[in-house]
């Protein structure tokens, strides 16, 4: 790599429901601004922008970098677009780290965004055709396929649903705040897509969130420590065909083992201190921990019954509330890759993991065939705990 | 530029620009990726990075860019990206992750099918949501607009836009991917009706589906891979003002910007390509870039006979590449737009070895 990328600063909008209060321009300037104020940076020492966001559709805004660009002091400057589904949060912050690693551009603003309110997210996520089954029925049956598969209990989806939401609460900015949330409520909501209930399933929500990246000679004008970007990695497979592992797809497999390659990561679950998975339901995050070889096969859901992806467990994955108590698509993976540097810099709050080092911020969209994976560490050079 | 890493254009391909494809997009990238690997005789694990240019709007269809993934390959899973821009963008990510140092090859496509629609209808969308897009200013509109204002700004005339036409339109004949070639005189095209006044249709683009790709590799690699690789010496591209009433619809800074930024006249420019849409974007265009008026603009006929709408800049690339693969040129430029009244610019500099 020609140069090292850093995240220097973070800003989140507040995420909601419906976020009737601002534009378009003012839940991107929100997000931007306080990135901007984090990593005491101005408009004018941005050399480039990159957005990203689901698809257009949406907000029924074709190609928004074009009208939000005067919001986002982008007039003169380059201002570029990137669109992954449910990845493009992580793949837009991995495209605008690309642009500080090739030595182009020293400063650069990456923020993603959804306003999901202002059109109806479950038509989009079918394709746009009727009688969509929404992503929660497309994703369903892969989950009772991985509940078969590994005989994992029916209660770990709803431990999920639980330990997100009560994270969420330690997070300001997180859309669901359900302190009383029990696993008794999570059971007796409507199963909306066996095995899927109402509370296992993420919220549709508006929102944004940004981040500014530069290089080493930014980051040491930084005012706060910096997230140093260690490796990246991106991989993508068809939608279907026969054979498909559609519980544990090829593409995330190869996505992770390029990660912790790069990374110089020989045992993730020991040496990755914090991770913010992309679980938008529940089961998605025992699916994960396999299907990114954090665990073994069939292991994943022993790791979170046994509670060690609690805050305090010796995995925390999505401290801040993740997926589940969050959901403006476009910034979703944004969010995983900003608070996983969150962590590394030690400015998480109430939902900080203690000594917290290195972390894992992850997303996946489509058919489950898009994957962007990104290890930031406070450390530029991380030495990794137990990596002998 | 020279801190940066020599990285060449190996290989192109390009669909002919038609009315109608009965076929999906991903078909269309398809048939273009086998060219590439066929002729650089790469076998698709080689590829090192693969980044694609679409727009779901034009289909109607959110996520209608995941089936294109079938069309340029990703069993095995492959590294992979997409924006929702021309892929003349895709291009410069692309080219800006090869300078990253750790890979070599990349495969760029662009692809847009505007048949299933109506572009007049859908690209009011495009516009401020809340004060322009309601009141449904499309692009042919605009045009008309910026038009206007070079009319009355004394810097163009009506038969200036019938020259570019008639230069364009003669100029396809020669082009075998072109949709709409004709010799016609100046006269003839300005006896035509106006359609959006002072807009005449032919001043307007054909309505397009079609393709393109490029195979491009960094420096050893791209001569192992051809014995002519076309030299991508610069790029770089800036935007405008979303708001029509706050520019100078005469002018186009962010060509200016980006002009300054490739150093479009640090040698002798033998060809541009320009994405001229519009017949008077050419006016506004040559003006920007400071281009002399012996400098043969869109040889290929331009995007006035032909345009793809997402591969339509990245076409600009391919015929600039082209013309310098056969010898035709040395140096060459390479524009794409986005945006109404070219709102957003993009420029390449090309070169022989």
């Amino acid at each position: 790599m020609a140069e090292r990328c850093a995240v220097v600063g973070i800003g989140q909008t507040k995420y909601a429901r419906r976020r009737g209060d601002v534009s378009l321009e003012g839940l991107v300037r929100e997000a931007a601004l306080r990135a901007l104020e984090d990593a005491h940076v101005g408009w004018q020492d941005l050399d480039a922008i990159v957005i990203g966001k689901a698809p257009d559709a949406l907000e029924g805004v074709m190609m928004p970098e074009l009208s939000l660009c005067d919001a986002l002091f982008a007039v003169g400057k380059p201002i570029h677009r990137v669109h992954t589904a449910g990845s493009v949060g992580a793949s837009t912050a991995i495209s605008a780290a690309t642009l500080v690693e090739s030595g182009r551009y020293q400063t650069v603003l990456t923020l993603g965004y959804e306003k999901q309110s202002d059109g109806n997210a479950t038509w989009a996520l079918g394709g746009g055709r009727s009688g969509s089954q929404g992503a929660g029925g497309s994703f369903a049956p892969w989950i009772r396929n991985y509940i078969q598969r590994s005989g994992a209990p029916e209660h770990v989806g709803w431990k999920v649903a639980v330990k997100d939401r009560l994270n969420a609460c330690k997070n300001p900015y997180a859309h669901l705040q359900m302190p009383d949330i029990t696993i008794e409520k999570v059971k007796e909501s409507p199963l909306l897509w066996d095995p899927l209930h109402f509370l296992e399933s993420c919220p549709s929500s508006d929102g944004a969130a940004a981040m500014v990246l530069t290089n080493a000679e930014g980051a040491k004008r930084a005012p706060r420590p910096p997230a140093w970007v260690i490796a990246h990695a991106k991989r993508t497979e068809f939608s279907q065909f026969p054979g498909r592992d559609t519980v544990k797809p090829a593409a995330g497999v190869d996505c992770a083992k390029a990660l912790y390659q790069k990374a110089g990561i020989t045992n993730p679950r020991k040496q990755i201190d914090v991770a913010e998975l992309y679980v938008p339901f529940s089961w998605y995050e025992p699916m994960w921990l396999e299907g990114h070889l954090i665990c073994e096969e069939n292991e994943g859901w022993k790791m979170t019954d046994a509670g060690e992806t609690e805050l305090d467990g010796a995995f925390p994955v999505n401290p801040s509330g993740g997926v589940l108590s969050s959901n403006a698509i476009g910034a979703s993976g944004m969010i995983r890759c900003l608070e996983a540097a969150s962590q590394v810099r030690g400015t998480a709050g109430a939902y900080q993991v203690d000594g917290a080092k290195v972390a894992l911020g992850h997303a996946y969209g489509g058919a489950a065939q898009y994957f962007a994976m990104w290890i930031v560490a406070s450390d530029p050079e991380p030495r990794y705990r137990g990596s002998r | 530029m020279s801190r940066f890493d020599e990285i060449a254009i190996v290989a192109t391909a390009q669909t002919p620009a038609r009315r109608r494809y009965p076929d999906s997009e991903a078909s269309l990238l398809l048939d273009l990726t086998n060219q590439l690997l066929a002729e650089t005789r790469l076998p698709r694990s080689a590829v090192d990075f693969t980044i694609a240019g679409s727009c779901d709007y034009l289909s109607g269809l959110p996520f209608a860019f995941v089936s294109n993934v079938d069309g340029f390959g990703a069993w095995p899973p492959v590294y992979e990206s997409h924006v929702e821009m021309d892929g003349a963008w895709a291009l410069f990510e692309a080219w800006v992750r090869l300078q990253v140092g750790d890979i070599d090859v990349a495969l760029i496509a662009g692809s847009g099918k505007s048949s299933p629609g109506t572009p007049r209808e859908i690209f009011p969308l495009q516009t401020d949501p809340y004060y322009a897009a309601p009141l449904g200013l499309d692009p042919v509109s605009v045009a008309g607009l910026q038009a206007r204002a070079l009319l009355d700004a004394g810097l163009a005339t009506e038969r200036d836009f019938a020259a570019v036409v008639a230069r364009s339109r003669r100029a396809a004949l020669t082009n075998p991917n072109a949709q709409v070639a004709k010799d016609v005189s100046i006269e003839a095209l300005l006896a035509e009706p106006y359609f959006a006044s002072p807009l005449r249709k032919h001043d307007l683009p054909p309505i397009s589906d079609g393709a393109a790709a490029v195979l491009i590799a960094r420096g050893k690699r791209a001569r192992e891979l051809t014995d002519k690789p076309v030299w991508i010496r610069a790029i770089d591209h800036r935007i405008d003002s979303h708001h029509l009433g706050l520019r100078d619809l005469t002018d186009s800074p962010s060509t200016r910007l980006a002009a300054r930024g490739v150093g479009v006249h640090a040698g002798p420019l033998d060809v541009a390509e320009l994405c001229v849409r519009y017949s008077p974007e050419e006016i506004v265009l040559r003006r920007a870039l400071e281009l002399k008026d012996d400098t043969p603009v869109n040889p290929s006929g331009g995007p006035l006979s032909g345009h793809p709408v997402m591969a339509t800049g990245l076409v600009r690339v391919i015929e600039v590449a082209n013309r310098i693969r056969a010898g035709g040129a040395r140096r060459g430029l390479a524009h794409a737009a986005s945006g109404p009244a070219l709102q957003q610019n993009l420029l390449c500099i090309l070169e022989a070895a």
